[in-house]
C-alpha cells in the first residue's frame, strides 16, 4: 500500500497510509489529512487511488499545491513524489516491489466463484472445442483453468472483494498483469542460536535452536518453550507451578526476550543461551 | 450434559499484519460443546457483519435447541443422531439470514462467510463447513486435515490439474466454490467423526494455513499441548512472523476423557449424578 509522510520544516509528523479511494486534505476538520495552517485551503486537495495508481487533485485552492516544485492541477503520482502545501510537505511512497505485491494483496482477499461463472467457463471450453466422449472430464477441466484466468483477471481490473461474477475469460479488457506467485516473506537472516547445559546429567551438551519451537524441561514439572522469530529468541513458561528463571529472575507469563548468554535455570536444570555467529 | 469438563477450549483471533479489520469471528461454548469459526468476506466491514452474524445465529439457535433435544437422540425422520440435522438447519437459517442482509441494504451487498462448525457428543463429533476454513486433529503425534476445502484450488487438485505441491504456490488461493450468505441456497458439508481422549483439534481460518506449514502447525500442537492458551497463541504468532497477510483466527479444543451419551436407565442415572 502507498503512504504519504506528513513533515514540515524536515520534521516528520505523520505517516498517512492511502487506505481509501479518497483521501483528502484540507484545513478543515473533516478531512483525513487536517492539516491546520492558513496556508492551506479548507478543502485544499484530494488524492484518488484505484488500485495501485495515486492521482492527485487541487481542489481549486487558493494557495495552490506544488508537485516536486511544480505548481499543478491534477498528478499521477510516482514514488517519492514532493506535494507542497505552503510550509508541508508530503511524500508519496510506493513501497518497493509494491506494484506485483499490492496486486497480489489485493487479490488474496477471499472471494467467492459462483457456480454461474463456472458454467459460463465449461460452456466457452466447449464452444472452443470439447467435443467426443472425453469432452466431458476435459471441459470440466478446462472450466476450472479457465474460472481461474478469467477470476484472476475480474479480481484485478474489478474492486477488490467483490465476489467474482465473471462470465467469460475477458482477455481485451483487462491485461491481466502475471502477479507473481507472492512466496511467504523472504527468509530473514537471522543468527543461529543455541544453549549450552551447564548442569545435570548432560552438562557441557550443546543444542542448536534452529526449529522454530523446542520446548525445555520435564513434562509434569516445569516445560518452558524456546521460540525462534524474526526479533530473534523468546522464552515463555508452558506448565508447571515454578516458572523459568533468566538470569536468576522467574520470568512473567508474557514471552521473554532471550539475549546473548543469558543463563537459564528450567526443572532444576541451569544453561546458557548463546548466538552463534 | 455439561461438557466443560470434558473439552479444554482455547482460543485466539486477530487482525494480522496487513489488514486494519478484523473479519474473522469466533465463538465457543465448551458447556454445549460448541465451537464455531467463520472468516467473513466483502467489501468494507461487511465481512465481520456476515462472520458475526453467522457465529451468532448458529451458536444461540444451537444453544436454545440442545435445551429441549440432545444431539446423539435419533431422528425420527432420517433415523440418524440430531446433531447433523441440528447443524444443517440452523446453517441454512444463517445462510438466510446473511443472504437478506446483502439484498436488503446496500453496504452489505455480496457479503458472504466461510464457515466451520463442530459439536461434539457421544464420543465423537458432527462438522459442518463452507469454504477454505479448516478443521485439523492431532491424534497420537500425528497432525492431519479432517475437513477439504470447498476452493478452486482443491477441485484442481482433485482433478489432477496440480499437485498438492505446486498449490503452495498457486495464484488464486482465494478462490472458495461455497460459502454462507452468498446464495439463497446452499448445502454445507456435514460428516461425523469419532474421537479419542487426548484428541487435539484446530479450528482455523485461512489466515493461518497460508501463513504457517502444516509441519509447524503440529509441531506446536504437540510441543506446547500442555498449554492450549499458549498454542493458540503462538499458532497466531507464527503466522504473524510469517507476514500475516490476512486475519487469522484459530480455536483449540482437547478431549480430556471419554463422553458416552448416557443410554438406559443406569446412563440417566449416571448423567442425573454429574
Amino acid at each position: 500500500m502507498a503512504k504519504l509522510i506528513l513533515s514540515m520544516d524536515g520534521l516528520v509528523l505523520k505517516e498517512i497510509p492511502l487506505s481509501k479511494e479518497r483521501t483528502t486534505i484540507g484545513r478543515k476538520a473533516h478531512n483525513d489529512i487536517q492539516i491546520d495552517n492558513l496556508a492551506v485551503s479548507g478543502e485544499h486537495a484530494v488524492i484518488v487511488t484505484i488500485l495501485n495508481d495515486s492521482f492527485m487533485e487541487d481542489l481549486g485552492s487558493t494557495n495552490g499545491t506544488l508537485v516536486n516544485g511544480n505548481p499543478v492541477k491534477k498528478h499521477f503520482l510516482q514514488n517519492n513524489d514532493v506535494i507542497e502545501l505552503g510550509k508541508y510537505k508530503l511524500k508519496f511512497i510506493q513501497e518497493a516491489g509494491a506494484q506485483p505485491a499490492a496486486a497480489a494483496a489485493d487479490f488474496e482477499k477471499t472471494m467467492v466463484l459462483r457456480p454461474s461463472a463456472m458454467k459460463a467457463a465449461a460452456e466457452q471450453a466447449k464452444a472452443a472445442g470439447g467435443t467426443g466422449a472425453a469432452a466431458a472430464q476435459a471441459q470440466r477441466q478446462a472450466a476450472l483453468q479457465a474460472v481461474g484466468t478469467a477470476a484472476q483477471a475480474a479480481g484485478i481490473s474489478e474492486k477488490p472483494a467483490a465476489p467474482v461474477h465473471a462470465a467469460a475469460p475477458a482477455p481485451a479488457a483487462a491485461p491481466a498483469p502475471a502477479p507473481a506467485a507472492a512466496p511467504a516473506v523472504a527468509a530473514v537472516k537471522q543468527p543461529l542460536g543455541a544453549i549450552q547445559l551447564l548442569s545435570g546429567g548432560n552438562a557441557g551438551k550443546e543444542l542448536e535452536l534452529a526449529k522454530p519451537l523446542t520446548t525445555l524441561g520435564k513434562p509434569g514439572v516445569q516445560v518452558a518453550v524456546l521460540t525462534r522469530r524474526p526479533q530473534g529468541y523468546f522464552i515463555t513458561h508452558v506448565e508447571g507451578a515454578q516458572r523459568p528463571t533468566v538470569n536468576g529472575q522467574p520470568i512473567a507469563s508474557a514471552p521473554h526476550a532471550l539475549k546473548d548468554h543469558d543463563l537459564v535455570e528450567i526443572a532444576g536444570i541451569k544453561m546458557e543461551f548463546f548466538l552463534k555467529s | 450434559m455439561n461438557y466443560s469438563q470434558i473439552l479444554e477450549v482455547a482460543s485466539c483471533t486477530d487482525p494480522g499484519m496487513v489488514r486494519s479489520h478484523n473479519e474473522d469471528s469466533i465463538a465457543s461454548d465448551p458447556a454445549n460443546g460448541l465451537v464455531v469459526l467463520a472468516d467473513g468476506m466483502g467489501g468494507y466491514n461487511a465481512g465481520e457483519v456476515a462472520s458475526g452474524m453467522a457465529t451468532t445465529v448458529i451458536t444461540t439457535e444451537i444453544q436454545q435447541l440442545l435445551t429441549k433435544v440432545q444431539p446423539f437422540q435419533i431422528d425420527e425422520e432420517t433415523k440418524e443422531p440430531v446433531a447433523g440435522r441440528m447443524i444443517r438447519d440452523q446453517v441454512l437459517k444463517a445462510n438466510t439470514s446473511i443472504y437478506q442482509a446483502a439484498q436488503s441494504q446496500p453496504q452489505y451487498a455480496g457479503m458472504g462467510t466461510t464457515l466451520v462448525v463442530c459439536l461434539f457428543y457421544d464420543n465423537k463429533m458432527t462438522v459442518g463447513h463452507l469454504g477454505d476454513s479448516r478443521l485439523y486433529m492431532l491424534r497420537d503425534g500425528k497432525f492431519s486435515q479432517v475437513t477439504r476445502d470447498h476452493s478452486l484450488l482443491q477441485e484442481q487438485i482433485d482433478s489432477g490439474i496440480i499437485t498438492a505441491e505446486q498449490a503452495k504456490h498457486a495464484q488464486h488461493k482465494n478462490l472458495v466454490t461455497k460459502a454462507l450468505g452468498i446464495d439463497p441456497a446452499v448445502e454445507p458439508e456435514i460428516r461425523d467423526y469419532s474421537t479419542k481422549p487426548g484428541d487435539v483439534y484446530l479450528l482455523c481460518s485461512d489466515g493461518l494455513c497460508d501463513m504457517v506449514d502444516d509441519e509447524d502447525m503440529g509441531m506446536t500442537l504437540q510441543a506446547l499441548g500442555g498449554n492450549l492458551k499458549l498454542a493458540a497463541q503462538q499458532l497466531v504468532q507464527m503466522a504473524n512472523d510469517n507476514g500475516g497477510k490476512d486475519n487469522v483466527s484459530v480455536i483449540l479444543v482437547r478431549v480430556l476423557r471419554e463422553y458416552p451419551a448416557p443410554r438406559g436407565v443406569m446412563g440417566k442415572v449416571f448423567a442425573w449424578l454429574k
